[in-house]
């Protein structure tokens, strides 16, 4: 297959596909595969700290046009940026370690209460795009595989590429203009709307997942206020990552129609539909699991300009306000800790893929 | 087409029926060639409107007047202005068709860039192998896991600060898309490099006494690059997207710059809320078409390029391989028969290298 391989395969969820499993030791894959976390996280966290210091430090970056030299000397003075590069390096790594990500310097807050609050934001929109892409993409996927060469499977791909080709901040401005303007349905932006927002917060123990939090308040008003913002966001970058999982629930669903179990279930007189729907079905899943993974690193991306978007504060939104306040440390933080996030996630998707299936295992 | 031309003067082919693109016009069927044809026409005419925008275009991209005086913000479409005015007073057809020209010019920049530093990389590490290879292979793939919109965002404030001046904002949005690119072209490049690395041919020109170098880029270079044009279109619909992101961000280039989709679709943002449809579509439809020409072009190119794909066409099979090498991110090798082990017997399969993981 000389013309494959666009986009090839994160290297962790393919890296051992075909080897034969010598020894099979879940226990022993896991492990490396945990082992294997250490040198990504690293590889990113130092990349991004050598990348972003390469243009000077994040205090002449946010401040410089405000503050005179004296003023700027003792600002970098006091936060250690004039000592050699490389302290900072092993210091960084070290807070990194600990989950200390600095301090702000547009707002003078912790860097990781920042990514505790907003990341809370960031985890519901993608949590719920996911549940989007899964309700569009598998059925579709199957309606597809079903009908393949005919033109509902022919319209399918075409969908597929269309939610690939359309930006997510294009198709977010598009509902918004659709559903939120002309229609007045659903709200414009935001997570949830004042009231509920003041609402949410007299709860005594307040999560920052505004569904739960909604939940626990007990009034329907204010949990149908938050479920209403939530839909457009989250179809938006749903429907990102549903052409994906269109495409790949169509060509796994077909890939086992091929398979002698599913013609001897067709020699007995199974139905096609039935075929679909119980045989092909539950195997051709697997792969979507571990595309997952790789999804994650495209639904972050997505979740950065779905959030500007629709100014749903998360994580994504408050790094296109710390980029356009020029507060690198910020950047700096909330980009480690994404580059976190994705390792960790290929790693527990992985696993998932081990358990499920044997093949993938060292 | 510039890549039928990119590709044609590689391979150094000069027969007609022979040039790619054309070759697979031809062997091509129904349904496939529809999407071709589609994919062609759209992108043909994305490349003549970038090269002819300064003709096409009734205003500069940043004109805000002319002899009768100012445009006026946020104008409906109509009159002087077929699709009507942006908030800040520029025509929008000017500011779509001008957006042609630098999204060409980034998708060159990038491109030709990312196969350069990639193709050498790829080379270099699945050639000599050893703790070189290995340590290439460790940074790629976790470049390659990160979000590639973050890493061009990280890219653009080491490349500009954060700023974007006159055309090194083009410049620097082109190189921010290189970096994201690198990984995908170096573990192609390394992958099939493995591969052919072992093949008979290479062993004779190395018993024939030919050196590394000779031999990795007459022999291997020269077979190895089969799949570029594939990963060629891939990226420049993915470079597009990237750019129109940055711009989003506020990465973009300054309007009086050149004119840039992403951008006019972030200035847009606040229209859309008071109605304003205008500004938004058009720009926004520009980068879906563009990007949906280019895809279909990559995939019809995917499904055509290789013989064993079309063979099993025949035996009714194909069409599941055909989506699984997609050019889509995400729908691509991991999942499909091939991610399970289903593909035994595609010896080629440039994922085959891949596996040779430390």
């Amino acid at each position: 297959m000389t013309t494959v391989t666009t986009r090839p395969p994160s290297p962790r969820a393919t890296g051992r596909k075909k080897r034969p499993a010598t020894d099979g030791g879940i226990g022993r894959y896991i492990l490396i595969r945990f082992l294997l976390i250490f040198p990504t996280i690293f590889i990113l966290v130092s990349m991004v700290f050598w990348l972003m210091r390469t243009t000077g430090d994040p205090i002449t970056a946010a401040l410089g046009g405000r503050l005179g030299p004296e003023q700027l000397a003792e600002r970098i003075q006091a936060a250690g940026y004039d000592r050699p590069i490389f302290v900072q390096y092993i210091e960084y790594l070290g807070q990194v370690f600990t989950g200390n990500f600095g301090t702000t310097i547009s707002t003078n807050r912790p860097v990781s209460e920042i990514l505790v609050t907003y990341g809370l934001a960031t985890f519901e929109l993608v949590f719920y795009a996911l549940v989007v892409a899964f309700i569009v993409g598998i059925p579709l996927g199957m309606v597809a595989a079903y009908w393949r060469d005919k033109s509902a499977d022919a319209f399918l791909r075409v969908f597929a590429i269309l939610c690939y080709a359309t930006p997510v901040f294009f198709s977010g401005l598009l509902f918004k203009l659709v559903f939120a303007v002309y229609l007045d349905v659903l709200p414009v932006s935001g997570r949830a709307s004042t009231g509920s927002e003041l609402q949410m917060q007299l709860l005594p123990n307040q999560t920052g997942l505004y569904t739960i939090d909604a939940i626990l308040t007990g009034d329907p008003t204010v949990l149908g206020d938050v479920l209403e913002h939530a839909v457009l966001p989250a179809l938006t970058l749903g429907l990102l990552t549903a052409g994906v999982f269109l495409r790949l629930v169509r060509t796994n669903v077909i890939g086992t129609l091929g398979t002698d179990y599913v013609d001897a279930a067709r020699s007995r007189g199974v139905s096609e539909f039935r075929l679909v729907r119980k045989h092909a079905y539950r195997p051709a899943l697997i792969p979507i699991i571990t595309v997952i993974g790789l999804q994650i690193a495209l639904l972050l991306g997505g979740a950065v300009l779905t959030e500007t978007t629709f100014e749903w504060k998360g994580l994504g939104f408050m790094l296109s306000e710390f980029l356009k306040a020029r507060d690198f440390v910020a950047v700096q933080g909330i980009v480690a800790l994404l580059a976190v996030i994705v390792a960790l996630s290929n790693f527990v998707v992985d696993i998932i893929a081990a358990l499920i299936d044997p093949r993938v295992r060292y | 087409m510039s890549d039928a031309t990119v590709i044609s003067a590689r391979q150094k082919r000069s027969v007609w029926s022979r040039l790619p693109v054309v070759h697979q016009l031809r062997q091509s069927i129904g349904l496939q060639r529809g999407m071709l044809v589609a994919g062609l026409v759209i992108t043909t005419l994305f490349v003549l409107t970038a090269i002819f925008a300064p003709v096409l275009a009734p205003y500069g991209f940043s004109q805000l007047r002319d002899a009768d005086g100012a445009f006026g913000a946020q104008q409906p479409p109509g009159g002087a202005h077929p699709l009507g005015t942006t908030v800040s007073g520029y025509d929008v057809l000017s500011r779509v068709l001008w957006g042609a020209q630098t999204a060409l010019f980034v998708i060159i920049v990038a491109v030709l860039l990312s196969i350069f530093a990639g193709v050498f990389l790829g080379l270099v590490s699945g050639y000599f192998g050893g703790w070189l290879d290995r340590i290439l292979v460790v940074v790629s793939d976790a470049v390659y896991a990160f979000p590639s919109l973050l890493l061009a965002i990280v890219m653009s404030i080491v490349i500009s600060g954060g700023k974007s001046n006159l055309i090194g904002g083009v410049l620097a949005a082109a190189i921010s898309i290189t970096v994201v690119f690198i990984p995908q072209y170096f573990r192609v490049i390394r992958a099939e490099t493995v591969r052919i690395k072992a093949e008979a041919y290479v062993e004779s020109a190395r018993v024939l006494g030919a050196g590394s170098g000779r031999i990795m880029f007459r022999h291997v270079f020269r077979n190895a690059t089969r799949t570029l044009p594939l990963i060629f279109t891939l990226n420049s619909s993915e470079a597009i997207l990237t750019l129109a992101g940055l711009g989003f961000l506020g990465f973009g280039i300054e309007p009086t710059a050149a004119s840039e989709w992403g951008y006019d679709l972030n200035k847009a943002l606040s229209d859309v809320t008071s109605g304003i449809w205008w500004t938004s579509l058009f720009p926004g439809l520009a980068i879906v078409l563009v990007v949906l020409g280019i895809t279909l072009v990559g995939e019809s190119l995917n499904d055509l390029a290789d013989p064993r794909l079309r063979g099993r066409r025949a035996v009714g099979q194909s069409a599941g391989i055909v989506a699984q090498t997609s050019v889509v991110p995400g729908g691509t090798l991991v999942a499909g028969p091939g991610g399970l082990g289903g593909l035994e017997g595609t010896a080629t399969h440039p994922t085959e290298g891949l596996e040779d993981r430390p």
